[in-house]
């Protein structure tokens, strides 16, 4: 067969190998997305047409016998926050009405150098800004397991986009849990790789200190698949890291034999759902099945994570997003003076979530708090990059939920700091500048939990042995209310 | 607990970064921003004299490369996303003083 709902290791392997036809498999999935797009709002923008050229072209390239790369003919949707040539880049914000990047993000070149097909940029909360894409000026976009509920956020649409089997994978962006929160919600497989491994040239920023692009996809082997396009040594970018990275997908069979595994204390109390609590500790007693060795390791200032990223992040974002400002790209509200103009675009173009983090990190950063929010901020950082050395001392990868309760109803959080508090889990390892994987293990209410697997910098190879375990003994997934025919949950 | 943020505060910050805020947006913002202030202060009772701060996860210093001219945007494409531009430069409404 040849529709939607196939996984991006066998359409790759196919098409390469001449047996199905790249056009096919993407008309395939366009077809999903024609039928389902209304309900879901995962997209921003639907390329259909260049993801048919594109397609036919690899489709000739196979028939010359031309060399098609490892994601030959697989549909990919691209978060809306990444730079893309020729096609707008919105992120989700009127700030940017208008604007056609003159240039292609390197992710968005290696996915094309690697035979993907970009099927359309993906919704966003405005700027990554948020946990349940509500904050798009665009309107939400709604998961596809419960239509009622959000997706997560920022990458809800991403996270939608690979649930709703409209693309197999897609790319996402994680400055604080952005990629793994909305895996969790939406029952797929998201990764925040180590800081550095993929680069953020072309990556619209929000806070450049952790900000980092990764893959969604349904299953593992899928995510390693992306991963290994994608990730690698970037000349545009200076804080990509110069040594070539160990590809993942060739140790998916390795096993946990002997691997230590560290629950993590702090995130398995307070203001975690029992039911997710439950379901973590079960992929735990699995991992020791399999012949892991599994301890409980503390992590004492992980509990100030929140706090220390509502500083940095928004000091970050408020100093980032000053070249919004009608001067070089999108929007401009026109006024007398450049002054008022720049008042003007950013009133006019900037919603409040973006307004109320650009004011935090304004204060926080701004004379006579410098040194009581952001010195402190800084090195709360240090605090908890020392209290992960020492717990990876005693353990390889850790282990503990990804978000504190399963995906939530639309216009359920109203409340900012409540919204914050569902990234408590994913925080510390973007501030530690660590690598990180939602997998879905079992259910709770009927709706995924994600199970989150931590791994100290370059850990991408015992987070994928993990995580391949774990898939292989997850409990049975969650039914979606939008998938497609027969099915693709692991 | 003392006020964290005024009213006062939020405006004068809304003026350093550029943004306009209604008197309804002033209040709620006060109030929100206040809350997360509030939550932060766990951080503010630290004491970490002795701890150096972290900037960036990846301490990397001086990243080199041959100074070699590479391929740049050509100066049209670079105004093309331009909402005004003339004579080859991003053109902005009158800096100082009065319009000509």
């Amino acid at each position: 067969m040849s529709g939607a709902g196939r996984r991006a290791v066998d359409i790759a392997r196919a098409v390469a190998a001449g047996e199905e036809s790249a056009a096919e498999i993407t008309r395939a999935h366009l077809a999903r997305i024609e039928a389902h797009e209304a309900d879901v709002h995962a997209f921003n923008v639907v390329t259909a047409e260049a993801a048919v050229e594109r397609a036919e072209a690899i489709d000739r390239a196979v028939a010359a016998g031309e060399p098609v790369g490892p994601l030959a003919g697989v549909p990919l949707a691209v978060k809306d926050n990444l730079a893309t040539r020729g096609v707008a880049t919105t992120c989700s914000s009127r700030i940017l009405d208008g604007w056609v990047p003159p240039y292609d993000a390197t992710v968005v070149q290696r996915i094309a150098a690697a035979g993907a097909v970009t099927v359309g940029k993906t919704n966003l909360d405005e700027f990554a800004m948020g946990s349940s894409t509500e904050n798009s000026a665009f309107g939400p976009t709604r998961n596809p397991v419960d239509l009622d509920r959000v997706p997560g956020g920022s990458s809800g649409g991403s996270a939608a986009a690979v649930a709703a089997d409209f693309a197999p994978l897609a790319l996402g962006s994680d400055t604080g849990g952005s990629i793994r929160q909305p895996a969790a919600f939406c029952g797929v497989v998201g990764v925040k790789p180590t800081y550095g491994l993929v680069s953020r040239y072309g990556l619209v920023a929000f806070a450049s200190s952790l900000d980092q692009v990764g893959p969604f996809a349904n299953d593992v082997a899928d995510a390693a698949l992306l991963l290994d396009a994608i990730a690698g040594p970037d000349p545009a970018d200076a804080t990509s890291i110069p040594q070539p990275p160990e590809p993942v997908l060739g140790h998916l069979d390795d096993g946990v034999a002997g691997l230590r595994v560290g629950l993590v204390t702090e995130l398995l109390g307070d203001g975690i759902a029992p039911a997710v609590v439950a379901r973590v500790r079960e992929a735990a007693d699995a991992l020791a099945a399999a012949g892991a060795e599994v301890v409980e390791v503390s992590v004492p200032a992980v509990t100030y994570g929140l706090s220390a990223y509502y500083l940095i992040a928004p000091a970050e974002a408020s100093s980032n997003l000053a070249r919004f400002d009608g001067v070089r790209y999108g929007l401009r509200v026109d006024a007398p003076t450049t002054n008022e103009m720049m008042i003007a675009t950013r009133t006019a173009g900037f919603g409040d979530e973006v307004k109320r983090r650009i004011m935090l990190g304004t204060y926080a950063l701004s004379a006579g708090y410098y040194d009581a929010f952001y010195g402190k901020a800084q090195k709360v950082r240090t605090l908890i990059a020392r209290d992960f050395a020492a717990a990876y001392e005693r353990a390889d990868v850790l282990l503990s939920p990804t978000a504190p309760t399963p995906a939530f109803a639309l216009g359920a959080i109203e409340d900012p700091l409540t919204m914050y508090l569902n990234d408590i889990c994913t925080i510390p390892t973007n501030l530690a500048g660590h690598a990180a994987m939602s997998l879905p293990f079992g259910t709770a209410d009927d709706l995924p939990v994600g199970v989150q697997v931590l791994a100290p910098a370059l850990g991408e190879v015992p987070l994928f042995r993990t995580a391949a375990v774990l898939e292989a003994a997850a409990p049975a997934p969650a039914t979606f209310a939008v998938a497609a025919p027969g099915g693709t949950r692991p | 607990m003392s006020e964290r943020i005024s009213r006062d505060d939020v405006a004068h910050v809304a003026t350093l970064a550029r943004l306009r805020l209604d008197d309804d947006q002033v209040e709620r913002f006060t109030g929100q921003l206040a809350a997360i202030l509030e939550h932060a202060e766990d951080v503010e009772a630290l004491e970490l004299d002795d701890v150096e701060p972290t900037s960036h996860p990846y301490p990397l210093v001086n990243v080199w490369r041959p100074d070699e001219a590479g391929p740049t945007l050509a100066n049209a494409d670079a105004l093309a996303g331009a909402p005004a531009a003339e004579d080859g430069r991003f053109s902005v409404p009158t800096i100082l003083g009065e319009a000509p």
